[in-house]
């Protein structure tokens, strides 16, 4: 009895400070961003109301529709790339690397980067890609352009590649996690009955690694798809991104029912594919483990 | 009976895969090379597409002259000797010391009981609990930037660093949670039952016993949140007064165009970060080796 009250005190105690701090800073403000996403725009001010109109907007101006859609693209292709450079990485590093020290040391080469200034990364690009940047230069010395060319920079391709450099990190490490969890009998086994690399591979391996690509594309795709720095950095006048339209509604256009609302839908698309992304996996982890 | 069959279906398998290793020593050889070519480029690639930027973001930030082309014109120190002469530099650096040390606090003082709660407790809306604290990692930083800065305001909250100190808690608090959970699922709940038999209070036994087993994912943790912290900019980006931070900072310098001297301030981050993964891997490592 007395255990029972002072384990139930200390637990109280324990939770306390985290129950609060969850429910002020992301309970309450969550709700609030909800709440104001039907707010109307008065100028100069907001004024509390429940209507639909900031959502309707969303639907009926086809901008809106259009960035969306785009910020999705650039997403999905952000993750795709950094896929097919991390898989063979990550598979280089799992089955091919003997040494387990040159193994830490080439993984901790991908992780490594990621201490290093986010925004310093995305801006080095802008110097490598632009008009004056090495890529140019390189190019004109080399005799391959006469002039330096200004289609590197300020468009989507730009971005994707800003993005991947940004966001491979967290596509390495969950394949890598994946791989590194198949048990090696399984590959010998499928070897010792005549199956060749390629086939046990696609047969074998790749399937036991599925539950890492499919976290390693959702962490790349939620994080490339709010993202709203490197679009400001390196994209172009059609390189406007979701978050960038947020990010305006909070500043110079003023509206901030109507960038509650984005940001309300920008939330429940990464919410759906969190939840998605958690059923493949359990899916994935009940049928081969 | 039917092992019998499995079993010699399985023998003349081998023995076919024998024949065909026998027959395919040449094409196999031929198979290898192909694939260690393709590994070896795919490995080669992806560290000189990590790597060739960092290279050249440090190389320019000793050129002597202004423009970012390539080759460099010449050597010089220029862009640091500006860096240091640079008041509103400084004080972003300060202030994201600031920013930086306090959210890391926070986030330790609320990220090592929730991880204990997660793990050890079970109360009602447990959940919900676990999915609220966790969301800010793959919830985009802007989400949380600007649902409290809506929150702020309607409580007639002046943005100041210190909003933007909650703001980095709230959104760091997740990798404390995730780092020191994970490393209290492996360790055996025996030594607390120990320890409580033995007498120990609550308070004596996680500060006895929990603590130092779980000190080094504290610590690593505790660096990564400083440097996420330090290099943050969609919260601080809608929770920041008058006052920048450090990355604040370089983005409104970068608004107006490119300098090299953001480049030097890049070459020194990159060698402070080196510093912090050092202290990150020495200090983390575990090296009572007794526990197992």
């Amino acid at each position: 009895m007395r255990l029972a009250t002072r384990s139930r005190l200390s637990s109280g105690g324990v939770l306390s400070l985290p129950l609060v701090w969850t429910f002020l800073f992301l309970f309450v403000p969550y709700g609030i961003l909800f709440i104001y996403s039907f707010w109307e725009k008065k100028f100069p001010t907001f004024v509390p109301a429940f209507q639909f109109g900031n959502y309707l907007e969303l639907i009926v101006d086809p901008q809106y529709v259009r960035v969306l859609l785009r910020t999705i693209k650039i997403a999905g292709l952000v993750s795709l790339l950094s896929l097919l450079l991390a898989y063979p990485y990550a598979y280089f590093l799992v089955h091919k690397v003997t040494r387990p020290g040159v193994r830490l040391v080439l993984y901790m080469a991908v992780v490594l980067p990621l201490w290093v200034s986010y925004l310093l990364r995305a801006y080095t690009w802008k110097t490598i890609l632009g008009t004056q940047g090495v890529l140019n230069s390189f190019l004109v010395s080399t005799g391959i352009l006469s002039e330096p060319s200004s289609v590197f920079l300020y468009n989507q391709t730009a971005m994707v590649v800003t993005l991947t450099y940004v966001f491979i990190p967290f596509m390495v490490m969950p394949i890598y996690a994946a791989l590194e969890k198949i048990p090696r009998n399984l590959t010998e086994a499928s070897r010792d009955l005549g199956m060749s690399a390629l086939q046990t591979f696609v047969r074998v391996t790749l399937p036991l690694s599925m539950p890492g690509v499919i976290a390693g594309f959702t962490m790349t795709f939620c994080l490339s798809f709010g993202d709203f720095i490197a679009p400001f950095l390196v994209g172009g006048p059609d390189g406007m991104m979701i978050a960038n339209v947020i990010a305006t509604q909070f500043g110079a256009a003023l509206n901030w029912p109507l960038g509650s609302a984005l940001a309300l839908v920008m939330l429940v698309i990464v919410l759906t594919i969190i939840t998605l992304s958690d059923r493949l996996q359990g899916v994935g982890k009940g049928k081969y483990a | 009976m039917t092992m019998r069959v499995a079993t010699d279906a399985m023998e003349s398998r081998i023995g076919r895969a024998a024949a065909h290793r026998r027959r395919g020593a040449a094409a196999r050889r031929a198979e290898t090379w192909a694939s260690n070519a393709f590994f070896y480029g795919m490995v080669g690639l992806v560290l000189a597409f990590l790597y060739i930027p960092i290279a050249v973001l440090i190389a320019f930030s000793f050129n002597s002259s202004r423009s970012l082309s390539w080759p460099m014109t010449g050597v010089s120190l220029e862009w640091y000797e500006r860096l240091i002469a640079n008041e509103d530099l400084l004080e972003a650096l300060w202030n994201s010391l600031y920013v930086a040390a306090f959210a890391t606090a926070l986030t330790l003082v609320i990220g090592i009981p929730a991880a204990l709660a997660l793990d050890r407790f079970e109360f009602p809306g447990k959940s919900l609990f676990r999915k609220l604290v966790l969301l800010p990692i793959a919830l985009p930083g802007i989400i949380t930037g600007i649902s409290m800065l809506i929150m702020f305001r309607m409580i007639g909250f002046n943005l100041s660093l210190e909003t933007v100190i909650l703001g980095h808690a709230t959104a760091l608090v997740s990798v404390v949670v995730t780092q020191v959970f994970a490393r209290l699922q492996r360790l055996p709940r025996s030594y607390e039952e120990a320890s409580a038999d033995l007498g120990a209070s609550g308070l004596q036994t996680f500060f006895l016993v929990t603590l130092p087993n779980i000190r080094t994912a504290i610590i690593g943790a505790a660096l990564l949140s400083f440097t996420l912290s330090f290099d943050e900019i969609p919260v601080t980006f809608f929770l920041t007064g008058r006052d920048n931070t450090l990355p604040m900072y370089i983005w409104s310098t970068l608004r107006r165009g490119l300098t090299p001297e953001i480049n030097a301030v890049g070459a020194l981050i990159v060698v402070f970060s080196i510093v912090m993964i050092t202290l990150a891997v020495v200090l983390t490592r575990d090296k009572s080796g007794r526990r197992g």
